[in-house]
């Protein structure tokens, strides 16, 4: 076993590995980077899928010790931080004094450096963009030893550049970034069933207006194509005043070690359970932010649940025109091709514009698909789904990728080579090397 | 108004207890070798909702400095409620086992001037006839193992001295906390590899802070420790000699 066996990315495909690794404990230390041989690149906690978060034969930093609060400004609502602390750590200081973070990505499990990097999205994108769009202020340390902060006026490239700039642009050690109000840890959920495509357009339509949350589940036993049937999620925070703080720990359910769970057998069964579980067509209830926002961190470790050969995510955007034609499309090429995705995401983006340049949001249709890595099969499922994503005018999003083509990157971030400016003469990772080859 | 000294207030494992005693209100007095770190610290004490924080450097190997600094801070907080000792070095046995002035050092930082500190601070509590001291011993301090006995002696010096102060304040008000984590995730063991037995800081934060409002006496980290240390407490030495730990 390679001795960074910890230090891969989420679906634990590709397995590279650096060469060595760098601990920062602190922020005001010498890291000495000018003396590193080779490239560098800033690690926390690994949750991207693919390749973004690896940098092989190279050095990573790691910045899991940088989680001091700097400061938290109640009054008016903005939290100062290093920029290794994770999200959870984040909401177990606010959520008891009725804050919430703008943006929240799907796990709580990364650090706020990780969000910054990715210029992560939600469920409330269509009304609220990415995480980036809270961003007052940002502290980059680059190779050389310089400091460089960043906001909308002072710095401003650095500050595109570094939003969704993978980490590339130096290592993000402080973040300031607004925070909501809220006053209940509690959402107002509606779950309602969909037996179609259109039917989803009917509901997310009504559903963007009136929620500040919304995603659909789409059940990938069935059939897919314009057939495909799914579960509407939509939710709001709810006004009511807020019960009194639970501290119960949460249930965590261990995947104690790498073993294949994931087949067509358990993905269909899991599947119709999850869809039939809900009789009636539209279901309502209270549910925690936890469950709401961040339903599968309860299994740690879930990866493992795909065996050693780890799994690929997909997550496209495509423009709303010809956009449902080419999800269905899309749906359809899967179904045919007999690959099935446990966890199966889609949701629609709005046109709010995210300060990153490198942001991978825009307006229009996201799906996130998820398959066990195969071989071959599996990227020539994915290689046909590009053509259609490429063929509308779509793009793809590198934090869950591992596989996407130079080309498609240059096609789908033509502003790459205005961002390559901005890239610490010392930094790279796995994936800048692959789709800037 | 609560307050606790922390002594050796870097640690990852102190910063997580204290993050918790933050939300609860209580001022604090921290020291730590290095100044900065310590400004680092208390920004994010005051962010967690401490009411007040002071702090001052110190190489606890600087015995003298011991009761100046005790001073400050039952100045500075008025009066002291806890206290938690929480610094320690783990040497690379094989490194030193041949410098006795580096095995010396290394005793000095984990046993002497931790048993220093912690007498001036029961005599303190047995003046004001109140106050809970908490020390993070190790698990290491419960028998001698070939890879790991100078850290580990150290450690059970600790362990001892501080049974026979709980024995001193048995009938009163004053806890004394022995706290043996096991192995943790930090800057200290960063140059071993982990494997599953690892807990990470935030846990063993919780379980002194929980610790410490009880008043408990002695406290493993995570609690099946105990179990653990009981079986090999009990191998046989004839056995336990030809064992390699």
């Amino acid at each position: 076993m390679n001795k960074y066996e910890d230090y891969l990315s989420w679906g634990r495909y590709p397995r590279l590995y650096p060469k060595g690794v760098i601990n920062f404990h602190w922020i005001n230390e010498q890291l000495g980077m000018e003396d590193i041989n080779g490239t560098i690149l800033p690690y926390a906690y690994g949750k991207s899928y693919g390749d973004s978060c690896l940098n092989d034969n190279g050095t990573l930093i790691d910045t899991k010790r940088l989680n001091h609060i700097v400061s938290f400004d109640r009054k008016n609502s903005i939290l100062k931080c290093e920029a290794g602390i994770t999200i959870d750590k984040i909401l177990k200081l606010i959520v008891p004094e009725n804050y919430f973070l703008p943006v929240t990505p799907g796990t709580k499990h990364i650090s706020i450096g990780g969000a910054i990097a990715n210029d992560v999205h939600g469920k409330n994108h269509h009304i609220a963009g990415t995480f980036g769009c809270y961003i007052n202020e940002l502290e980059l340390l680059r190779s050389d030893g310089e400091k460089i902060i960043c906001n909308n006026e002072q710095n401003k490239e650095f500050f595109s550049a570094t939003i969704g700039g993978m980490g590339l642009t130096g290592i993000i050690t402080k973040a300031e970034f607004k925070l909501k109000k809220i006053q209940s840890q509690y959402i107002d959920t509606e779950y309602i069933k969909f037996d179609n495509i259109d039917e989803f357009f009917e509901i997310n339509k009504e559903s963007e207006a009136n929620f500040e949350y919304t995603v659909a589940w789409i059940d990938c036993s069935f059939k897919y194509g314009s057939n495909t049937r799914g579960i509407y999620i939509r939710g709001n925070h709810i006004d009511t005043k807020p019960d009194k703080w639970n501290s119960k720990q949460e249930m965590m359910i261990p995947v104690p070690f790498e073993l294949s769970l994931i087949n067509l057998f358990t993905i269909n069964a899991f599947n119709t359970l999850y869809y039939n579980m809900q009789i009636s067509k539209l279901a309502r209830k209270l549910t925690h932010y936890n469950s709401f926002f961040y339903p599968l961190d309860c299994v740690t470790d879930w990866y493992k649940a795909y065996g050693k050969k780890g799994f690929l995510q997909y997550q496209f955007v495509i423009p709303f025109e010809n956009g449902k034609f080419a999800l269905s499309e899309i749906l359809k090429v899967i179904y045919e091709s007999g690959k099935k995705s446990f966890m199966t995401v889609l949701k629609t983006f709005g046109d709010i514009k995210s300060p990153g340049l490198m942001s991978f949001p825009r307006k229009g249709i996201t799906l996130a698909i998820d398959f066990s890595m195969d071989g071959p099969d599996t990227f020539k499922l994915l290689d046909e789904l590009d053509e259609i994503v490429r063929s509308v005018g779509g793009g793809l999003y590198p934090a869950k990728d591992a596989r996407m083509k130079p080309e498609d990157f240059k096609r789908f971030y033509p502003q790459w080579v205005n961002f390559a400016k901005f890239i610490d003469p010392k930094f790279s990772s796995s994936f800048w090397r692959r789709v800037t080859k | 108004m609560k307050t606790i000294l922390i002594i050796g207030a870097g640690s990852a494992i102190a910063q997580e207890t204290a993050r918790l005693f933050a939300k609860d209100g209580f001022s604090f007095y921290l020291s730590d070798l290095s100044g900065e770190r310590l400004k680092i610290i208390a920004d994010d004490l005051i962010a967690y909702g401490a009411k007040n924080v002071f702090y001052q450097e110190m190489d606890a190997n600087n015995f003298e400095q011991h009761q100046a600094i005790l001073n400050d801070a039952i100045n500075k907080l008025k009066r002291i409620d806890f206290v938690l000792i929480a610094y320690g070095t783990l040497p690379n046995q094989e490194q030193i086992l041949n410098d006795t002035l580096l095995i010396a050092k290394e005793f000095s930082t984990n046993a002497t001037s931790v048993i220093l500190l912690s007498s001036l601070i029961a005599n303190y509590f047995e003046k004001i006839g109140d106050g809970r001291l908490a020390v993070i011993s190790s698990v290491a301090g419960d028998r001698g193992r070939q890879s790991n006995y100078i850290y580990g002696s150290a450690k059970g010096a600790v362990s001892l001295f501080l049974q026979g102060l709980r024995n001193r304040f048995g009938p009163t008000n004053i806890k004394i906390i022995t706290i043996k984590p096991c192995l943790v995730d930090t800057p200290m063991t960063a140059h071993l590899s982990k494997y599953f037995l690892y807990t990470k800081p935030e846990q063993i934060g919780i379980g002194i802070y929980n610790a410490i409002n009880k008043g408990k006496d002695v406290v493993y980290l995570p609690f099946y420790w105990r179990c653990i240390m009981t079986l090999i407490k009990l191998i046989p030495e004839r056995i336990f000699k030809k064992m390699r730990l």
